[in-house]
């Protein structure tokens, strides 16, 4: 005969381990450990982000070797690239047609800044049309850089308060 | 080695008496009327074998200098392996129009799209002259001589965006630039650098 299960307090016979968090550290190791990138490649910054993703330097260890290429589907964008007022507008687009939570990583003196086109055709730092996260120095930067700043950016995540800003979204 | 077109010169002199030669490093040169340029482009292409469209471009000559633009044609003959170049001035400095050559090149038709583009030269007869680098709406045309390399304060041309990221285009902090490697240095020199050193975007520019 099968009687209710009337024990208030956890039975690790019955239930199996349970690891006990809170609601921020969960959704943050969730989100950190499946970055999936938006690879906006520009330039020859694309080149060392394919590098990146590629065994020798391999991206899946930090869990961001989804390359996916519809913004529907992605986390973080990764400017590789001269960013043209051109192309400036379509990358604003593609941005607002990713979900939340989403970030960006400028990726090369370009992305970040305008690096060496000082001239009328190139976007002066992608960070006037999108928030960026981590800006990453180089022209183009190594892949080692590039992995360094997909670090720092889940440091960053770890960080945030994932659960609050949920429930008030 | 290519071999210089010894008849070329003669045979354009002779057939178009206006025609001029031009100072030319290399290959053969002449300066040509606008109204004739055409006509002239037909007589190289079907008298002279000069059949292939290596480039056309444009000049500006800066703001003070009449004629102003000059349109530039560079042809080479793939059976005599020789190139040839042709210059026609336009004949209004302000609005400055050329003959299209798209009727003998179909290849002309970008060429001449990037030459109204970034000099306003308006080839009159062209099928289709829109903007081929820079949007539509674009108020300026970017390689005439009063236009700075920096660029100058525009609207993006997708409003929407323009109203999400309040921004536009902007002149770009040139910082004592351009920046450019000076030729001769060492490799480990080589760096683009900005010329004039003495100011940046935090220190203002000494007078």
């Amino acid at each position: 005969m099968v009687t209710a299960n009337s024990e208030l307090a956890y039975n690790s016979k019955i239930e199996g381990d349970v690891v006990v968090t809170t609601a921020d550290a969960a959704i943050n190791w969730v989100r950190n450990n499946s970055m999936w990138p938006m690879p906006m490649g520009l330039a020859c910054c694309a080149i060392e982000l394919m590098a990146t993703a590629s065994s020798r330097f391999d991206i899946a260890r930090f869990g961001a070797e989804v390359m996916r290429f519809s913004p529907r589907q992605s986390d973080c964008m990764i400017v590789a690239g001269t960013v043209t007022y051109k192309m400036a507008t379509a990358v604003r687009r593609i941005y607002d047609q990713m979900a939340s939570p989403k970030w960006v990583i400028a990726m090369g003196a370009c992305a970040s800044s305008g690096g060496m086109y000082r001239s009328y055709a190139t976007l002066q730092g992608v960070d006037r049309i999108v928030p960026v996260d981590v800006y990453v120095s180089g022209c183009p930067p190594r892949p080692e850089a590039l992995l360094d700043a997909l670090m720092k950016l889940q440091a960053k995540v770890k960080r945030e308060r994932s659960a609050s800003k949920l429930l008030s979204a | 080695m290519t071999m210089t077109d010894v008849d070329l010169p003669t045979a354009v002199s002779q057939k178009f008496p206006s025609a001029t030669a031009r100072p030319s490093l290399d290959c053969p040169a002449f300066n040509i009327s606008a109204g004739e340029a055409i006509t002239a482009l037909q007589f190289l292409r079907d008298e002279h074998g000069y059949d292939f469209l290596m480039d056309l471009t444009a000049v500006d000559w800066s703001a003070e200098k009449s004629p102003r633009f000059t349109v530039v044609w560079h042809l080479y003959s793939s059976t005599k392996h020789n190139y040839m170049r042709l210059a026609a001035d336009c004949a209004n400095d302000a609005e400055p129009a050329m003959p299209t050559s798209t009727g003998l090149w179909a290849g002309a038709d970008w060429h001449e799209r990037e030459a109204f583009d970034m000099f306003g030269i308006n080839f009159t007869g062209h099928p289709d002259l829109r903007r081929i680098l820079m949007w539509d709406g674009y108020p300026y045309h970017p390689l005439r001589k009063e236009f700075p390399l920096a660029g100058l304060p525009a609207d993006f041309h997708d409003p929407e965006v323009s109203a999400e990221t309040k921004t536009g285009l902007i002149s770009a902090p040139m910082a004592g630039g351009p920046f450019v490697a000076t030729p001769g240095e060492p490799m480990s020199d080589a760096e683009p650098r900005a010329k004039d050193e003495a100011w940046n975007e935090q220190r203002e520019k000494p007078e």
